[in-house]
Parts: C-alpha cells; sequence; structure tokens
C-alpha cells in the first residue's frame, strides 16, 4: 500500500506524458501512409490497445496463479482490478478497428479470426466480470474467479486456433514482432512504440489504482464487521 | 460406480428429471428457426448443420442445472465428496450420465430433424458422427459452468454466460465437418480435430470441476 501509494504519482505522470507524446507525435507530426493516407494514425490507439487487452488477461492468468498457489490476497483482488480495464481495452481495439476497417476494407466488421478472436476475449472477460459480481462471499468468488481465469486460458487458447481454422482473414499479420527484419516503417514505428509505453503505463496506473480501492474496500468491511460484533 | 451412474439416470429419467424436456427443447429451437429465416429449401440447408447444432449446445445447456444443484441443495453431493469415491471419477460419471440422457438421445433424433431442414444426403453420416463425437464435450465442459455457479440464485443465467465461450471449438470443428460433407470437401480433417479435442477435454474437465466443487464444498 505504502510503496504503491508512492509510485501512483510518479507512474500517473510518466503515463500521461508518454501517451500525450506519442499519441501527438503519432497524430501530428508523422507523414501519411501512401496508400491509406491519414485513415493509418489511428494505429496509435488500436495496435496499443489490443496489445493490451490481450496482456490484461495474462495478468490477470498470472495473479490468479499466485492467488491459488500462495493465497497472497493482494493478488486476487488485483486480478479483480484487472479485468474492467482488460475489457475496456478490448473494447477499444475492437471500436478502432471497425472505424479503421471502415474506409480500408468497406466493411465495419468481418467474421475475421483476429476480429473474431477479439469478440470471443471480450465475452471471456465480461464472463469473468460478471461471476465477481455474483458470488457474495469474497474468499469463495476470488477461488471460483481464479479457476474459470485458468480454465478460460485454455479455452481462449483453443478458440484462437480453431477459428484460424474455421475462416481465412482480412486482417494483416503481426505488425510488430522481436524477430523479423521486416516491421512498420521507422516513422510510424518510434512513435508507436511511446504510445505502447503510454498504454502499458496507463493499464499499470488503472490497476493499481483500482486494486488499492478493493483494499479499502477490504478493510472498510472488516472494519464494519468488527464495529457491529462490538455493538 | 454403477450404482452412482444407475442412480443419475433413474433420476434423470423419472419425472421431473428434465432428460425428455431437453429433447423437446431440441425440437423447438429446430423449429423455430426456418420461422427466423424463411422456408426456402436452399436457404435451410446452407443452415442445417449450424442450427442443429446451436441446438445441441442449447438443450444441453438448459439441461446443465441438474448436474449438480439438486444434489447440492439436498446434501448429497457433500455424501458424494466423502464417499471412498474420488471427486474425478463422481464427475465423471455424472458428466457421463448428462450425455446418455442428453447428448445421446438428441444425436439419435438429429438427423430426423436434419430432414427438415433438406440437409444434403451427404452429409448425414457425418452430421451424426460430429455429434457423437462433440456432444459429450459439451456434457463434460458443462459440469464446469455448473460446478462455477452452483447455490447462486439466478444463477441460470450466468451458467450460460460461462458455459456458451467455452463451447466454441467444439462447435466449430463439430460443425465445419457436417458442412465440409454437404459442400462435397473433405469432412475428415474437421472430425479428426473435434475427437482429439473431445478427449483431452474428457481428460482435463473432471480434475478442474473437482477442484472447483471442493471449493463451493469447503
Amino acid at each position: 500500500m505504502r510503496l504503491s501509494g508512492r509510485v501512483l504519482p510518479v507512474l500517473s505522470a510518466l503515463a500521461a506524458v508518454s501517451l500525450a507524446a506519442g499519441l501527438v507525435w503519432g497524430f501530428f507530426f508523422t507523414p501519411d501512409d501512401y496508400q491509406q493516407g491519414s485513415t493509418v494514425k489511428i494505429i496509435y490507439l488500436h495496435v496499443p490497445a489490443a496489445l493490451m487487452a490481450i496482456n490484461a488477461w495474462i495478468m490477470m492468468l498470472v495473479a490468479s496463479l499466485i492467488w491459488f498457489i500462495r493465497r497472497h490476497h493482494v493478488s486476487a483482488l488485483a486480478a479483480r482490478a484487472a479485468a474492467p480495464v482488460g475489457a475496456t481495452f478490448t473494447l477499444v481495439a475492437l471500436a478502432t478497428g471497425a472505424i479503421w476497417g471502415q474506409p480500408m476494407w468497406g466493411t465495419w466488421w468481418a467474421w475475421d479470426p483476429r476480429l473474431t478472436s477479439f469478440l470471443i476475449l471480450f465475452v471471456f472477460y465480461l464472463g469473468y466480470i460478471a461471476l465477481w459480481e455474483a458470488v457474495e462471499d469474497s474468499e469463495k468468488a476470488a477461488d471460483l474467479t481464479a479457476a474459470l481465469c485458468m480454465v478460460g486460458s485454455v479455452f481462449a487458447l483453443l478458440s484462437r486456433y480453431a477459428v484460424l481454422f474455421w475462416n481465412q482473414g482480412l486482417h494483416q499479420g503481426a505488425s510488430l514482432s522481436l524477430d523479423k527484419e521486416e516491421n512498420v516503417a521507422d516513422v510510424f514505428y518510434q512513435p508507436l512504440l511511446l504510445s505502447i509505453a503510454g498504454f502499458v503505463l496507463l493499464f499499470v496506473v488503472l490497476v493499481l489504482i483500482r486494486t488499492r480501492t478493493e483494499i479499502r474496500l477490504r478493510r472498510a468491511a472488516a472494519l464494519d464487521q468488527r464495529g457491529t460484533a462490538r455493538a | 460406480m454403477r450404482a452412482l451412474l444407475a442412480r443419475e439416470l433413474t433420476l434423470a429419467l423419472r419425472a421431473g428429471g428434465g432428460a425428455p424436456q431437453g429433447l423437446v427443447f431440441f425440437l423447438i429451437v429446430v423449429l423455430l428457426v426456418p420461422f427466423g429465416i424463411g422456408p426456402a429449401p436452399d436457404r435451410l440447408a446452407g443452415v442445417a448443420p449450424g442450427t442443429l447444432w446451436i441446438a445441441a449446445l442449447l438443450s444441453c445447456l438448459m439441461t446443465l442445472d441438474r448436474l449438480f444443484q439438486t444434489d447440492f441443495e439436498d446434501g448429497s453431493l457433500d455424501a458424494l465428496a466423502l464417499s471412498p469415491l474420488p471427486m474425478e471419477a463422481v464427475v465423471a460419471l455424472k458428466a457421463l450420465a448428462h450425455w446418455l440422457t442428453t447428448g445421446l438421445p438428441l444425436t439419435l433424433i438429429a438427423p430426423l430433424l436434419a430432414v427438415t431442414l433438406n440437409l444434403p444426403a451427404s452429409a448425414y453420416p457425418w452430421l451424426v458422427a460430429g455429434l457423437l463425437i462433440g456432444t459429450p464435450a459439451l456434457s463434460m465442459i458443462g459440469t464446469i459452468g455448473a460446478a462455477l455457479t452452483l447455490g447462486l440464485r439466478r444463477g441460470g443465467l450466468l451458467t450460460g454466460v460461462l458455459t456458451l465461450p467455452l463451447y466454441i471449438p467444439t462447435l466449430i470443428f463439430g460443425a465445419r465437418s457436417a458442412i465440409a460433407a454437404a459442400d462435397g470437401q473433405d469432412p475428415v480433417p474437421a472430425l479428426a480435430l473435434s475427437a482429439a479435442l473431445t478427449l483431452a477435454i474428457a481428460a482435463a474437465t473432471p480434475f478442474a470441476t473437482a477442484r472447483i466443487l471442493a471449493i463451493q464444498l469447503r
């Protein structure tokens, strides 16, 4: 709590700076793409949001595993805190993708493997959040959602490959990778990296804030219980 | 083990067990589709495998509540947990009983309903084979959803929200095989993948579900 309280303002400032710099750089100081014109600039929202949508789930999976093995309460709360953030990123990725797809592919939506997988991921997030809301006993809720997160991860992965089998795609391959010779051209690449860093920091900040809220709620509930027990 | 299986089957088949209703539900979902998309035979033929598969998913889902809910309420689940039989085996047996009373019967009437939907003749064996291979996985996966929402008020809708996304891979491979056969393509790869998926799910799910039940009974 104390460490996170001290780190939080610094991280928030960093997130704000790198997001602002990345987006402003991306939107106003990069040339238009020779084919896509200025629509290419939505990449600075679309790619980082999509990246974080997946990473948020992975973070929840790790937190769930820690909860299951070490029963560290904060990790269960952190997983809970991350879910709505991840769901929002997924929605942002889907929405910006639709806005980008309309001028480029001539359609808002196609049942392309990537798009479909993201919709499936979104549904998994919603189910996870719904289960947290539904179970009243908080310890049990943490256990059940952790189990759901693990089972869901396996099935999300299965669905990903099943969906690849199911339909051919419109979406291009990975835009960024560490082992490829050719990535997106440097003029686009550098601001993109900066806005990705901004999104990562934004995610960390939001999860920290939400986790701190959860911890305080927990404490308040415990105090309340002690109060009623005495009275 | 045999006694438990017999008990499950009797409970499901006797009045109030819900097994026949699952089948009726299957019939009704299939009946609704022509009303929704129109009676043109060509169009129905195109959606026939998907319709039957989705109807199968839904009727599996509708019957999930009887897997653990009543046993949980009257305490039999606690008794089963204390019995020498491991919980994993209990889960597997319950899933088997669920399949015998839901998945198997609807696989058997599926070709009949496929006639009404004008499914091309070449697809029948693959439709039945696909359902025969795929529906056990539906019952198995269903135990996870049913166990997660055990004892919740208004848990029914949540069971659907949690379980249906898990059905996606099974649905894709199962329906794909029948569609491929209807279109004159090779239906075997999809069916083989479907079989692999069902085997993997059947091997892994009882452990996951038993773990979740242990949490619920704590």
